[in-house]
């Protein structure tokens, strides 16, 4: 194991720190430059961006295979879209209550089934995210409003009369959320919490001989990234104004894993530019119309064939992950 | 009582094509560790290509062939095209992407699933196409209370022929067994002698093979075919090979039948909005209580 580290924002070295400046501010340029269509797009990278982060804490850092992320952040979205619409709650305050909503529920599906392993995991969370999905359509309660969905969903209100309501605030709001979700998921990184998980990832009989409580790891990985996937489910229902069910299928579950193996497991750096090849490629390519998803399918299959490990991998799991990428025959990733 | 024998039928043939859709991912599961998301789009690609021979050859093919010389033309074309499709795919999508590990291998499937069916929504267009609607002569037969078409009958029978004789293959001759020693563990197998690259073949070859036919019949049964079916089918399907127990072959098709058939008594006696809620809810309480599917006790996960 390398040496624990104080902290990892400190050890970031001066020339990676004007680095990040320099990324930080192109951010916050961007949008002076571009045109609104084009803030959007950087939104919805923003969204991914988030997805992103949330499910590599299950999947990049605890190596938990979930294909059913989609239904948490249908729960954050939904929750801020039915509290929203029928009892006028702001939806800045329901950010912290769509979060809990998804943790909670994650905490409670995820609890028995937590002990399973690999492929059996997928299959389930995969099962969890439909059920999701299907309850939706169905419209339990007269609350979800089936396959149409919710409407009539508010801007977020600063106070005073003031709206977060055009593209430009709210790419700032989404990028707001996504620097202060990377600045806590770094300290998480290297927290004892971030080092009991990758502990599991890498090899969960040791972890769990060495008195790392595995189960409990577990579940809090999938209650954080519950979390922050309902944190991305109240800002897109409150810049959509609407929500529907068709907005989390499965696909949308499969492009949160693709933009984490994209990036690499674990690597922070890895999952922006995954969410930015997921989100941005189809704009890129819309001259192409129908064939730009052909080129998108391509694209993913010669990422993986050129840079198996993900475009930007995690350095300290550099060493690491060989153990696990090494192994094909191994049943538990 | 004749409703649930009527639901039990209904059940026994769209747990047939989940079974034989199933058995694609099983088999490429058990020898190789890796979800092929690409099998939904296979069986898409089959149908669609039976389509095109039964709906622009059937003049030429059926005047010379008769009606099930026609339906026998479009099968195996489907099936040979599908078999040739399946080992494209895996030796430019899958092969490069073994020795990396499983989980590029699941993006790698993921992109030629996205491939596929956009190659079929750019060759036969968006929407959804029909089956011609007299293929099979609309006779009902009655037993007592329960009515089956003679399509039910078909089909059915197609797919325990196509079910038994592939069993037969992996039970009972000498290359299933090489094919189970494969699934159960592929190293020591090849050390044993066994050709790795044999099992794999066939596995690419048939599991597509079958996904077509299943594809063609889902088409005259249902008689409507999108690009994007492959999907809703290919989940089922999976679900139910993991139900059954993943990289079992017997396996897959108890819990295609299994699957089809909760699905219709679910349907049936429930409601037919949450069926498939139902269905996931029992895998879910399977896999809860019994971690390795019904007949998956040999493919424990190792710790």
């Amino acid at each position: 194991m390398e040496s624990i580290k104080p902290s990892g924002i400190k050890s970031i070295a001066t020339s990676q720190r004007a680095q990040i400046l320099i990324v930080i501010g192109a951010f916050m340029a961007y949008p002076f430059f571009a045109s609104d269509y084009f803030i959007d797009i950087a939104f919805f990278f923003g969204i991914y961006a988030l997805l992103g982060l949330s499910l590599n804490i299950v999947l990049g850092e605890v190596g938990l295979f979930d294909l059913g992320h989609a239904g948490f952040y249908a729960i954050g979205a939904y929750t801020t879209a039915i509290l929203n619409t029928k009892f006028g709650i702001p939806i800045l305050v329901l950010l912290p209550i769509s979060a809990l909503a998804a943790a909670l529920f994650a905490y409670i599906v995820c609890s028995p089934v937590i002990h399973l392993q690999g492929d059996y995991l997928l299959i389930v969370t995969l099962g969890m995210g439909e059920i999701v999905r299907l309850a939706l359509i169905n419209n339990p309660f007269d609350l979800t409003g089936g396959p149409n969905g919710v409407f009539g969903i508010d801007f977020p209100s600063l106070g005073g009369g003031l709206f977060i309501d055009s593209s430009i605030e709210f790419y700032y709001l989404i990028w707001i959320i996504v620097a202060l979700s990377i600045l806590g998921l770094i300290r998480l990184q290297n927290s004892r919490i971030g080092r009991a998980w990758n502990y599991i990832r890498e090899d969960e009989t040791a972890a769990s001989a060495n008195g790392v409580d595995v189960k409990n790891y577990k579940l809090l990985a999938f209650v954080l990234g519950a979390a922050l996937a309902g944190v991305a489910g109240n800002v897109y229902a409150s810049k959509l104004m609407c929500v529907s069910p068709e907005s989390f299928t499965f696909w949308e579950s499969c492009l949160m894993f693709c933009i984490v193996l994209i990036g690499g497991m674990g690597s922070i750096p890895g999952v922006l530019i995954g969410a930015a090849f997921i989100s941005l490629f189809p704009e890129i390519f819309r001259p192409f119309a129908m064939y730009r998803m052909l080129v998108f399918g391509s694209a993913m299959m010669l990422m993986m064939m050129f840079r198996p490990g993900g475009f930007w991998p995690r350095k300290r799991g550099a060493v690491e992950f060989r153990s696990i990428l090494g192994a094909p025959g191994r049943d538990d990733g | 009582m004749h409703v649930i024998l009527e639901q039990l039928i209904n059940g026994l043939t769209i747990g047939s094509f989940y079974a034989l859709i199933a058995l694609g991912y099983s088999m490429v599961y058990g020898v190789l560790k890796l979800i092929n998301f690409a099998h939904g789009d296979f069986f898409t690609l089959g149908s669609y290509l039976g389509y095109t021979v039964l709906v622009f050859g059937s003049a030429l093919i059926t005047s010379h062939f008769g009606l099930w010389g026609g339906l026998i033309v479009a099968m195996t074309v489907a099936a040979v095209s599908l078999a040739a499709v399946g080992l494209i795919v895996e030796r430019l999508a899958y092969r490069p992407v073994y020795p990396a590990g499983r989980l590029p291998a699941v993006v790698s499937a993921l992109g030629a699933s996205i491939f596929l069916q956009n190659t079929i929504m750019v060759i036969w267009g968006p929407r959804f196409q029909a089956y011609p609607s007299k293929l099979i002569p609309n006779v009902h037969l009655q037993l007592g209370d329960i009515h089956i078409t003679l399509l039910q009958i078909l089909i059915l029978l197609m797919s325990f022929i196509l079910m038994g004789s592939l069993y037969f293959i992996v039970q009972k001759t000498t290359f299933g067994a090489a094919i189970r020693a494969t699934a159960l563990d592929r190293d020591t197998a090849s050390l044993m002698g066994i050709n790795i690259n044999k099992v794999i073949f066939f596995v690419f070859t048939l599991g597509p093979a079958l996904g077509a036919m299943t594809g063609i019949m889902v088409g005259m049964y249902y008689r409507q075919i999108s690009f994007t079916m492959g999907w809703n089918y290919g989940l089922k399907a999976f679900t139910a090979s993991v139900l059954g127990g993943i990289g079992n072959i017997p396996g897959a098709m108890l819990g295609g039948l299994i699957l089809g058939v909760l699905e219709m008594l679910g349907a049936a006696y429930i409601s037919a909005a949450w069926k498939d809620v139902f269905v996931f809810l029992i895998l879910i309480l399977v896999l809860i209580f019994r971690p390795t599917g019904i007949l998956g006790e040999k493919l424990a996960e190792k710790v």
